[in-house]
């Protein structure tokens, strides 16, 4: 860690580490939602590109909560924020926890994110917290293969034959309320923002709304209006579904408090 | 020059470069972690020699199998104790591949990733040439293969199907 680094750790440790712990939260979540596909993927080819995903996904995961542990300087590990915070504890997008749906539901809420976090982290990786940054730059071209692989689908089922269009659309339509909230930031993150820690995320609509609307149109599928949109999950507030995801990712631990194997 | 030969470590360093430069991917055997560009530096950190690792994907499940063939190989050349440290800055990219190690992926059936294209772009797959015949006319059959660092890709020319180390 630089010295610069060090001293801004010191006013800003809180706000930082609630931050890195949603991001955090937001790649472990999505990462496990796809891991439910290992097995039950529609080819053998898609089965291994959903998995090969939820492992960047979960591997990202790890080194944002290692350096969680590395700001909140409790003596705490990256599985303990994974296997023993509870539903209001996680910080994750509403997006990210809907469930898989069919292989439609998944597909776009892959796009729709990827299509965020890629321009996400690839800002990130130039701001000016040095680990948060280290970690982008590996994030931003695992994204990038995550974002082709998902418009690349979406074009295909939008485009594809009359039921696959219509499962597409409805998958658009339904995760749609869920997007707003990944532009929002509540004051503490726009003061990492104004420091220069982190990007501005309302300044990343704009170019994710051209990334969709190109996907959509080329998949010949109707860009939703925008109406209300959800929000909450940013500050614990969850759906139904994180806790019963919760309940099989955490399983073990809390079962078997401790075991390692 | 003369200064860092004569550090009661520096023999050691060198000894535990080498060594380190000999241990190869466990997912592509023919390949060393030097070749690959996952070996970053060996170093003297205070009273020990530290060998510095990078990953190649966040989520590479090598790294736990790389570092412990590290230690297994420094230990069996009497050079423990020495420590693995992994960094993530500056990220890992194929370009760091070097000429040998592509020539060694070609030799194992893998295409080796374009230089200089290291982040993929939305719509456009590139040319990869078969490492088996050399035609062009080669066609992906899966973006995501059988580790996080290949796709996989058919020549429509032999028929044969191969790996493609995907550029990053």
């Amino acid at each position: 860690m630089d010295p610069a680094t060090t001293t801004t750790t010191a006013t800003t440790s809180a706000p930082r580490l609630r931050y890195t712990l949603r991001r955090a939260d937001d790649a472990l979540i999505l990462g496990h939602r796809l891991s439910e596909w290992c097995g039950h993927g529609p080819t053998m080819e898609e089965d291994m590109a959903l998995s090969n995903m939820a492992l960047d996904l979960i591997g990202q995961a790890r080194a944002l909560y290692a350096y969680a542990a590395v700001l909140e300087g409790a003596g705490r590990d990256e599985d303990h924020y994974a296997y023993l915070r509870d539903v209001h504890d996680y910080g994750n997008l509403l997006l990210v926890e809907q469930p898989n749906g069919d292989f439609a539901d998944t597909i776009v809420r892959q796009c729709l994110h990827a299509a965020f976090v890629d321009p996400y982290w690839r800002q990130l990786a130039a701001c000016r917290d040095a680990t948060l940054a280290a970690i982008a730059a590996k994030a931003e071209k695992e994204s990038a293969y995550h974002l082709r692989h998902a418009s690349e689908w979406v074009i295909r089922l939008g485009d594809g034959t009359a039921e696959s269009h219509a499962r597409a659309q409805r998958a658009v339509d339904a995760l749609w309320p869920f997007t707003g909230e990944m532009f929002t930031a509540d004051a503490p993150e726009r003061a990492l923002v104004a420091d220069g820690l982190v990007p501005d995320h309302e300044a990343l609509r704009a170019g994710w709304r051209e990334t969709v609307a190109g996907v959509l149109a080329r998949a010949t599928l109707t860009l939703p209006a925008d109406g209300w949109m959800q929000k909450g999950g940013r500050d614990g507030r969850h759906s139904e579904h994180l806790g019963h995801l919760l309940s099989e990712l955490q399983y073990m631990q809390r079962s078997y408090p401790g075991e390692q194997w | 020059m003369s200064g860092a030969a004569s550090h009661p470590l520096e023999a050691l360093r060198r000894e535990a470069e080498r060594v380190a430069r000999t241990v190869v991917d466990p997912e592509i055997p023919v390949v060393s972690i030097a070749d690959l560009g996952i070996l970053r530096d060996v170093v003297i950190a205070g009273d020990h020699v530290e060998v510095v690792i990078t990953p190649t994907y966040s989520g590479c499940p090598a790294m736990h199998a790389i570092t412990s063939d590290l230690q297994q190989a420094l230990a069996a050349a009497h050079l423990a104790p020495v420590t693995v440290r992994t960094v993530l800055s500056p990220a890992w990219t194929t370009d760091w591949i070097s000429d040998h190690g592509r020539q060694q992926l070609r030799d194992f059936g893998i295409a080796p990733p374009a230089r200089g294209t290291a982040r993929a772009r939305l719509f456009e797959a590139g040319v990869v040439p078969c490492p088996r015949c050399g035609s062009s006319d080669t066609a992906r059959l899966a973006e995501f293969g059988s580790t996080a660092c290949k796709a996989l890709w058919r020549c429509q020319a032999c028929r044969e199907p191969f790996d493609h180390f995907k550029c990053h």
